[in-house]
């Protein structure tokens, strides 16, 4: 799973008081850097990732050996251009990809397992928030990310609102909603259920819960597309295969595809991360951080907002992004906000939709030459 | 730029906080901003206009003026702008009191009806009116509920709206409208701006 030589970590000494009461130091994170910070160290973003992403943003991601997650919009001359942008990305703590995790030992040299403590969203950019003294840099040129990604960027503002100068929240939420808590929970199920998931105790020289953690990651990724994307990619196309087989193999092209998805992520993913981090995203409410005004987390910042949503996104409509669009506007901040056309679902914020790309650049671009 | 444009640009003065209400592709508000250093948003219903706002580097949000300037609080900017749009809202009134309860002053345009090219080409040609400000068909015109110089001047005064500057527009020539002349300025304005408080 861990490929640790190559990959570059922080060690933060300094204490971390969790959510939940814990403090934790002498925590590891890792990250990864694209293209190169300038003297002025006025053109760094910070890239936050989403539920199953990590530090590897653009090129070749070398645990996967495949492209980074943010390809399409991350490297030379693309939307977020690393000719000109010093990109920084990290795994989140609870991770698995490097960062502080429950794949991790305890002072007992003992794998964490569910000891590891639970963490939230305001962990994870309070974590990622020393990043910018080990890099030097007192303010940054944009923070941004998609789904769990843009919730970290709305608490990274909330918490530290004078550094950054714009933000750009994709396809979120400020507050998960009981429809997407229940996808997390039906994941989480899942896992739990495989009898190898031991309550957390495998490890990874035993069997793990691949198959509950491949149940919940075809759960999950129906959830990223749109109905009518599924249909015009698949339809009720056969599988290899010239008639229905009147069995339980996998007759559909769509089962085999979300078969393959399962399977693939597995290689690659560590089932009690998928727990922790669906919880952090859960938790997510950041109005009730403010007695449920959502304005309030806002005010201190005078960063430009650029929100982003996509029509077929049923996961994070929207809506619930104009929400976040309409608490700034109350306290009169500035914020511009775009809905992308575009049927490929919650995951049009990592594909190629070009409408996307060249707002996504336009704003950046426009607003560093405003700097 | 427009002469319109360069007319409603005069009446805004310095550092001002602007709202441009169907703000298209950004031209007005590139203009304010560039020259006044006017601090401006826009709202567009249209995703194309509203990427080209963000070419050009400008905040805007992609909304519908019925439904998303409840967003905005009391008196948040010190001018709202509406370029030859109330016509086309299913409710103009409704749009107009909320220009005025999120703007300190609003500025409005309106595509004359009453204008003499208007009048003309309904009373000789019997279709409806084309002209430089109404360039339409009937059937594909945006304009729900198209009104006269006057009709808006009096529609205004029975809403206790004061008029600040009420102006008419003729191709260059601009010259303001008042009670007395109103009945002259319907006739030969292809278009009224009016700069109203509430």
């Amino acid at each position: 799973m861990n490929t640790e030589k190559n990959i570059k970590t922080l060690i933060v000494k300094k204490p971390l008081k969790l959510d939940c009461g814990k403090t934790i130091k002498d925590f590891p994170i890792a990250y990864e850097t694209y293209g190169s910070l300038n003297s002025k160290k006025d053109n760094a973003i910070l890239v936050f990732h989403a539920l199953t992403g990590d530090q590897y943003v653009s090129g070749i991601n070398p645990a996967t050996n495949k492209e980074g997650w943010w390809s399409y919009a991350v490297g030379p001359d693309k939307a977020i251009d690393t000719n000109k942008y010093f990109v920084i990305c990290s795994n989140v703590i609870g991770g698995c990809m490097g960062s502080y995790g429950p794949s991790h030992k305890d002072p007992d040299q003992k794998i964490f397992g569910t000891n590891f403590p639970v963490i939230t969203i305001n962990d994870m950019v309070n974590a990622q928030y020393n990043l910018l003294d080990h890099f030097g840099i007192d303010k940054l040129f944009s923070i941004t990310g998609g789904s769990m990604g843009g919730m970290q960027v709305l608490q990274f503002i909330s918490n530290f609102p004078d550094k950054s100068k714009t933000v750009i929240p994709i396809a979120t939420t400020s507050s998960h909603s009981a429809q997407n808590i229940a996808f997390n929970e039906l994941g989480r199920q899942a896992i739990t259920a495989d009898s190898n998931w031991k309550d957390g105790n495998y490890t990874s020289n035993e069997t793990n819960p691949g198959k509950g953690l491949a149940v919940a990651r075809m759960a999950a990724h129906i959830t990223y597309l749109s109905k009518k994307g599924l249909q015009e990619k698949f339809g009720r196309k056969l599988q290899e295969r010239e008639d229905l087989k009147f069995g339980f193999d996998a007759d559909f092209q769509i089962e085999s595809y979300l078969r393959y998805q399962g399977s693939v992520f597995v290689d690659r993913f560590d089932a009690n991360s998928y727990l922790y981090i669906t919880r952090a995203m859960d938790y997510f409410d950041l109005a009730k951080q403010f007695n449920g005004n959502l304005s309030e987390a806002f005010k201190n910042t005078n960063a430009k907002f650029f929100i982003i949503s996509f029509t077929s996104d049923w996961l994070y409509p929207t809506q619930e992004n104009k929400d976040i669009v309409i608490a700034l506007n109350s306290i009169g901040a500035d914020v511009g906000f775009v809905e992308i056309e575009s049927d490929k679902g919650h995951d049009s914020f990592l594909l190629d939709v070009p409408d996307f790309l060249s707002a996504l650049k336009n704003f950046l671009d426009k607003s560093y030459e405003e700097n | 730029m427009k002469n319109e444009f360069q007319v409603i640009a005069d009446l805004i003065e310095k550092d001002k906080k602007v709202l441009d209400v169907g703000c298209a592709d950004g031209t007005l508000m590139k203009f304010l901003k560039d020259n006044k250093n006017i601090n401006i948003r826009g709202l567009e219903i249209s995703k194309e206009r509203v990427q080209e706002c963000i070419s050009k580097g400008l905040t805007v949000i992609e909304g519908n003026a019925e439904k998303d300037l409840k967003q905005f609080p009391d008196k948040s900017f010190d001018y709202v702008i509406l370029s030859q749009t109330l016509q086309a809202f299913l409710n103009p009134e409704l749009v107009l009191d909320e220009l005025l309860r999120v703007g300190k002053k609003a500025i409005v345009t309106i595509p004359n009806f009453g204008y003499w090219k208007v009048r003309f080409h309904l009373l000789f040609k019997g279709t409806m009116p084309i002209t430089k400000t109404l360039p339409d068909e009937w059937y594909n015109t945006p304009n729900l509920h198209m009104c006269t110089i006057k009709d808006f001047f009096h529609f205004v005064k029975s809403k206790d709206i004061k008029i600040f500057k009420s102006l008419a527009l003729n191709n260059l020539n601009k010259s303001t409208i008042n009670e007395s002349n109103l009945g002259v300025k319907n006739l030969f304005a292809d278009l009224g701006i009016f700069l109203i408080e509430k």
